[in-house]
């Protein structure tokens, strides 16, 4: 006992909230996989390195056909971190932990190959003003440091600002937008949670890949003309445009 | 307690076993007491460019798995007194390399020496990882041309996270050596400048070592460039980037380029 009351420094617990994205399946599993394939064909990597959560609220599954969903998406390379909405006897200690309280939050867009122009987002239009009191401030990661080559940048709670350069194989993923006051020599993917309002600034651009929402452009499809300049990138109508800043 | 520095790159080919060395050699004529160890198990070159070969007995594997003493693996130069070296093994593999090994024996070197140079494998792996593990200062050497530059800067960000210092949140010394800079392909813009390689890598510059036949025959008659073509262009290179090691502020000459042009070489940033 005494060397418990002794113990200087206690376990530290600390909760944390992350955006997974949701997925649903729906009955029967071999027609909604052949469209998740069609999906997966159309952007590849939409779901790699994403934490994938699976709905199977209202389904009425037994433990064997939801094991072998969920292995049919492993092979997929889709790994499942938890399921939500399954009764406690469909989950045992070979399936992902359940899942509880998720709230929902913007869409995943998947990169279409015709851009449809994303319906309104009704929920966060049907709030009324004066129910949202607090304020909240985005996030942001500022990094004083240049990022090197082989380093990777994830945030996809919002906006990265990188004082510094970033190096040929080097990659920040950001939620919101990214703004580098250096050479940007590696890749740059914006807006990755969903988000097609985000830009990416940079000094001097000298990418090797830049993305928005999914939209990307290899160095290749660059107009030369913009290398080595100060730039910004957006997002119009499914096409990513380039401009000179200042 | 002696500084224990780390000669990294990432890309093979570049002139770490070369560097080491040489700086090993440099740091030695003045006195200073150097040991030059070879982490590059299985593929060891260092005692052949310190012309020790025929004279290996116990290696680095051999110490850390408890085969020999330290004092017995050690091999002291036959030219330069304070001058030994640590060889690797060459029938192992970097595997036998442990982490409470290295660290034993990379302790046991720095309270016996003035300076520990550690000549780091090629390539990300463990054998690199547990060269610059204990490290003091880093030492990248970086060739001018854009694939050792990448490298280098994937080095750096290892050195800034994987080494004891940058996990106890002090900040590794880095340094950056540019070698087998060729004065007349520079002039042809078929190579990197050294500013182009400053302006990506940011950290500061060591020296710059000309590409030289000098240093090869050096290579082949077994000795550090310092020590067999002291007057070289190259070992002068050398001599005075040991002197910047040890603090001295030395400016940097740019290989080819005219005395007129020592006003903007002062204005770079030197070690």
């Amino acid at each position: 006992m005494t060397n418990v009351l002794t113990q200087p420094r206690p376990i530290r617990l600390k909760g944390r909230s992350f955006l997974a994205l949701a997925l649903s399946p729906e009955l029967p599993f071999e027609d909604w996989l052949a469209r998740l394939d069609d999906l997966a064909s159309r952007s590849a990597g939409f779901f790699l390195r994403r934490p994938v959560v699976l709905d199977v609220d209202g389904l009425d599954i037994n433990r064997a056909e939801l094991r072998d969903l969920v292995s049919q998406l492993g092979t997929r390379n889709v790994r499942i971190m938890g399921i939500e909405g399954a009764r406690p006897s469909l989950l045992g200690t070979d399936l992902p932990p359940a899942m509880t309280d998720g709230r929902p939050a913007s869409d995943f867009e998947p990169p279409a190959e015709e851009t449809t122009e994303p319906d309104a987002d009704e929920e966060t239009v049907a709030i009324p003003v004066s129910v949202a009191p607090a304020v909240k401030a985005t996030p942001s990661m500022i990094v004083t440091e240049p990022v090197r080559s082989g380093q990777s940048l994830f945030f996809p709670e919002g906006d990265v600002t990188v004082v510094g350069s970033v190096a040929s194989g080097a990659e920040i993923v950001a939620g919101g937008s990214i703004h580098i006051y250096g050479t940007l020599r590696g890749r740059a993917l914006a807006g990755t949670t969903g988000d097609a309002s985000a830009r990416i600034f940079c000094s001097k651009l000298e990418a090797e890949l830049i993305a928005i929402d999914g939209f990307y452009k290899t160095a290749e499809d660059m107009e030369p003309d913009l290398r080595g300049r100060a730039v910004q990138i957006w997002l119009e109508g499914g096409t990513v445009r380039t401009e000179t800043l200042g | 307690m002696g500084k224990v520095v780390v000669i990294t790159s990432g890309k093979g080919g570049v002139g770490k076993t070369t560097t080491s060395a040489a700086l090993g050699a440099a740091l030695a004529q003045n006195g200073e007491k150097v040991v030059v160890v070879d982490f590059d198990v299985g593929l060891r070159n260092l005692d052949l460019v310190m012309g020790a070969e025929r004279r290996v007995v116990y290696d680095l594997v051999n110490v850390i798995q408890g085969e020999a003493k330290l004092a017995q693996a050690l091999i002291r130069d036959k030219r330069l007194e304070t001058l030994y070296l640590l060889p690797a093994s060459q029938t192992r593999d970097k595997d036998n390399l442990t982490p409470e090994g290295v660290e034993k024996v990379v302790t046991a070197l720095r309270s016996a020496f003035d300076w520990v140079i550690c000549d780091s494998p090629a390539g990300i792996e463990r054998g690199a990882t547990l060269a610059m593990r204990h490290a003091d200062v880093a030492i990248v050497v970086t060739n001018p041309e854009v694939s050792s530059v990448r490298d280098s800067d994937r080095i750096i960000g290892l050195l800034d996270s994987k080494t004891l210092k940058a996990e106890n949140g002090e900040r590794m010394e880095k340094h950056l050596l540019l070698t087998r800079y060729d004065p007349v392909r520079a002039e042809r813009g078929d190579m990197l400048k050294v500013d182009d390689v400053l302006e990506i890598l940011s950290i500061p510059l060591l020296g710059i070592i000309p590409e030289s036949m000098d240093v090869l025959k050096a290579s082949n008659v077994g000795s550090p460039v310092t020590l067999a073509e002291s007057a070289s262009a190259p070992a002068r290179a050398y001599f005075d980037a040991a002197r910047r090691l040890k603090g001295e502020a030395v400016p940097v000459t740019v290989p080819g380029e005219k005395r007129g042009f020592f006003g903007k070489i002062f204005g770079r940033k030197a070690a």
